[in-house]
């Protein structure tokens, strides 16, 4: 692991919209049975605009910022090698559908403990109006070639 | 009035407990929702080649379905504004009889921003996730 990582910015994502059909098939697959991830009407009553992406749906998005963590030249990161450590998000307010979510990855800190590296970093996604929705904090850690 | 006051909560009261079966389609399915296409998750022969004991569910499946129970139990009421959870040790499902992962969610904290609910999630008599809280707040 390079350690000159720590603290590097990326460039935001491409702006994520958020569809009904994909915020369903998400629920289906964590198997959210909620009719506010559903049902349109219900998540209305509820007083949303459209159906609630499931708690666990940023991590779609920040698919996106990993892909550019891993992509990064001098990064040295073996993916088959990666296991998530520990995982947050920490909302403003709900995803709905019809959102558009930009992330921004920074690295945080880089440990490296008994040949594993621990790498931390947070992804912020603000919606098309620039406001905070959402920040995603994980720890990757990426086992070293004896463990 | 609060959150807690509302739903009727205590610290220490289970608000929710349910089964979840993990196949190899739930994984399979988590895999093209998520987008994590990590082979282990679904290729015996690559799972034996770096050293697991067999596939595993992706952590953020566990970690998704072990908040269905808050959610259900929420109706609405209030929502989640945070969780975390740490991985702490992996589900192997079993290309024939997957798995079975048991939620338990107990209220940990009350104040005045809503609850903290803490989760357990068993898979053959172990847990899987360490420090998964659900904050839950009005809204």
């Amino acid at each position: 692991m390079n350690p000159d990582l720590t603290e590097r910015e990326f460039a935001p994502t491409p702006a994520y919209l958020v569809g009904r059909e994909k915020v369903r098939e998400f629920a289906r697959a964590v198997l959210a049975t909620s009719p506010l991830h559903h049902d349109p009407a219900a998540a209305q009553a509820a007083g949303y605009a459209d159906v609630v992406a499931p708690p666990t749906f940023p991590i779609v998005i920040a698919e996106a910022t990993l892909q550019q963590l891993l992509a990064e030249p001098d990064a040295g990161i073996d993916f088959s090698r990666v296991v998530h450590g520990d995982q947050r998000f920490t909302y403003t307010r709900p995803i709905v559908a019809g959102d558009e979510l930009t992330a921004t990855l920074r690295v945080t800190s880089i440990k490296t403990l008994g040949g594993n590296s621990m790498v931390a970093s947070e992804s912020t996604m603000v919606d098309a109006d620039g406001a905070h929705v959402v920040t995603s904090v994980s720890t990757l850690v990426v086992r070293g070639d004896d463990s | 009035m609060s959150l807690a006051e509302n739903l009727g909560l205590e610290v220490g009261q289970v608000v929710a407990e349910q089964t979840f079966a993990l196949s190899r389609d739930t994984l399979v399915r988590y895999a093209g929702a998520s987008g994590d296409f990590n082979p282990i998750h679904y290729r015996d022969d690559v799972a034996a080649t770096v050293g697991l004991p067999g596939v595993l569910a992706h952590g953020m499946l566990t970690m998704g379905v072990a908040v269905q129970p808050v959610v259900d139990w929420l109706d609405g009421r209030g929502w989640v504004s945070d969780y975390q959870v740490r991985f702490t040790r992996p589900v192997v499902v079993d290309p024939q009889s997957g798995a079975e992962v048991t939620v338990t969610a107990t209220v940990g904290v009350i104040d005045d921003a809503g609850a903290r609910i803490d989760l357990t999630a068993v898979y053959e008599g172990q847990t899987v996730l360490g420090k998964a809280q659900v904050r839950i707040s009005a809204h």
